[in-house]
């Protein structure tokens, strides 16, 4: 017996009318083709983006009137960019010494192994250096910061924020966004360091490569604006990761699953949107070299 | 403990000033669920207002409406006779000093002290010197029944009575008008939601504050409330049934007629087992 139709159940008061529960619930999905299926993911993706971009559009705003107090960026400081740095100068290095035992071989083939520290450098810096660095950045404090802020939203602590006079984006936000733009440079460039060191010791150590050639080609090869160009890159690897992460954690669903998910998918967006970004922005960077230089051809013509 | 309050202050505000909360025609819906429907509610000054309803009937999404944390999707919410809708945000940020909110797991800073919770909203909003904001937090804590010892610890070493207790410390700081407690006693001992109802209380006893008190539980209704309102859920009512299903005393709740409101006060499940499994 359906007791929800039940009349006499009804004239004892003990259930009352109902409306029939399609008027409140979802909309019906019976008749949804792989059409509708679509429809609703780019609406849902462009829902998401146009989200993000009001999220990151409130963070430059309030970078734009006030800057977050000592007290709260400070610890962001430390936490991103000092607690960062083992990771990423292991990751750096490791990466410098398989580079060069990778290329060891081609270059040897055309004997010309002595300009394997020039390969290895401007891997590191142009490419390498700035997207591994953001991808550990991601993945060590991307991650955190999101399963952190959807923590605080889940238990009300956001709540709590605004209901004490702090606006959350200005509290918890804008000093991570300000932590990784400024700090993923530095890392950037500390990995760039070590993995040269890395490959010149592997290069020179081990393969026999000679340790001044490999200088002396490196320093022909490389100039300044490789590295200002793989910094540069950094930059908006860093604050793209602070407002995926950021939003992802303010946009927690509920409970310990919620958290999980928003740690995820924080890591997983950011990677994506890392490697996308650096296509584009590798094209911008190589435009601007052609551009002072303008005797080079451009590669997009 | 007083187990009746006799010192509720007669505070009601004139029949002209405008209510300080009020909610007019409110719906609001998460991702095409209505929560609550044509929701009108207002809140006199210096009342204590307590709403009960079963879980999942929009009970701490109407504080959070009251409190301009959520937005309706259809209607307005008023402070004192304006809109909020109307304020901008720093004037909305300012408003809001004027209301302290004890949230259901007291939602304290794990990152801070307890110290650091309560004096929190004072560092944040005024230009107090840190002697008296040290002095202001002693006595928000010692308001609460709570030592000055407990200053250094962080809330994951509180038990959960403490953490209301600091949590309501902490909403006190700014000296609010309007006190939100949702769900206060949930999870405590009955001793320890005892206390709890007799802060509320005692918060009022104090100083002129209207209250708005989310509960399920019968013993705070019967020994704070100035006034009842009972929602129900909106998947167990017709159309155009209105979600207030009782509104008066908390005697004329126990004594009503109505089986929903009669099944709710008494905690009996009636059929309601064969009905969610039936659903």
């Amino acid at each position: 017996m359906d007791i929800r139709n039940s009349e006499s159940m009804r004239s004892k008061g003990v259930l009352l009318p109902m409306a029939p529960v399609a008027q409140i619930a979802a909309p019906r999905r019976e008749r949804w083709t792989p059409l509708h299926a679509l429809g609703a993911g780019v609406l849902s993706f462009v829902d998401g983006l146009g989200d993000l971009t009001l999220f990151a559009y409130r963070i430059f705003t309030w970078l734009a009137g006030s800057l977050p107090r000592r007290g709260t960026l400070w610890p962001n400081l430390y936490e991103i960019g000092v607690c960062s740095l083992p990771v990423v100068l292991v990751t750096g290095t490791f990466i410098g010494m398989v580079l060069a035992v990778q290329s060891y071989d081609q270059f040897r083939l055309m004997h010309l192994e002595s300009r394997l520290g020039a390969a290895i450098t401007i891997s590191l810096v142009n490419e390498l250096g700035p997207v591994l660095a953001a991808v550990m950045l991601a993945g060590r404090v991307g991650s955190a910061m999101a399963a952190e802020l959807g923590t605080m939203r889940v238990t009300e602590q956001i709540d709590a924020l605004r209901v004490l006079g702090a606006d959350p984006i200005h509290y918890l936000v804008v000093p991570r966004f300000l932590a990784c733009v400024l700090l993923i440079p530095l890392l950037t460039v500390m990995a760039d360091g070590v993995g040269i060191l890395g490959g010149w010791w592997v290069s020179t150590q081990i393969l026999g490569v000679d340790s001044h050639h490999y200088w002396f080609h490196t320093n022909n090869f490389v100039a300044p604006y490789n590295v200002f160009g793989g910094m540069f890159k950094s930059i908006f690897f860093g604050g793209l990761i602070a407002v995926i992460a950021c939003h992802r954690g303010f946009h927690c669903g509920p409970g310990a699953e919620g958290v999980g998910r928003a740690a995820t998918s924080s890591f997983v967006l950011s990677f994506l949107s890392i490697l996308i970004l650096d296509f584009f922005l590798g094209i911008i960077v190589l435009e601007g070299y052609y551009l002072l230089h303008s005797s080079v051809p451009s590669v997009t013509g | 403990m007083t187990q009746k309050n006799s010192s509720k202050p007669d505070m009601m505000a004139s029949p002209s000033s405008p209510a300080p909360l009020e909610l007019r025609h409110v719906t609001i819906s998460f991702g095409g669920q209505t929560i609550l429907r044509d929701l009108n509610l207002a809140v006199r000054a210096g009342e204590t207002l307590v709403v009960i309803g079963e879980s999942g009937c929009g009970k701490s999404v109407t504080l959070k409406l009251m409190t301009g944390l959520l937005s309706p999707t259809q209607g307005t919410v008023h402070w004192s006779g304006r809109d909020i809708k109307s304020m901008k945000l720093k004037e909305l940020t300012r408003e809001r000093l004027k209301i302290g909110y004890l949230f259901q797991g007291a939602a304290l800073f794990d990152s801070m002290t307890v110290f650091e919770n309560v004096a929190f909203g004072l560092r944040q909003n005024t230009s107090l010197s840190e002697k008296d904001v040290r002095q202001i937090v002693g006595e928000r804590l010692g308001d609460v029944g709570l030592a000055a010892s407990v200053c250094p610890k962080k809330p994951g070493e509180l038990s959960g009575g403490m953490k209301k207790r600091v949590g309501l410390a902490r909403a006190l700081a700014l000296m609010p008008d309007i006190m939100f407690y949702d769900e206060p006693t949930t999870g405590l001992d009955p001793v320890m939601s005892d206390v709890i109802n007799e802060l509320i209380l005692q918060t009022r006893a104090r100083r002129p504050v209207t209250s708005i008190v989310v509960t399920h539980d019968m013993t705070t209704v019967r020994k704070v409330a100035d006034r009842v309102v009972m929602l129900y859920p909106l998947a167990r009512l017709s159309p155009h049934d209105s979600q207030v299903v009782f509104e008066g005393t908390a005697e004329e709740a126990f004594a009503s007629p109505d089986p929903r409101v009669s099944q709710f006060v008494r905690g009996e499940a009636g059929d309601r087992l064969r009905e969610m499994a039936a659903a």
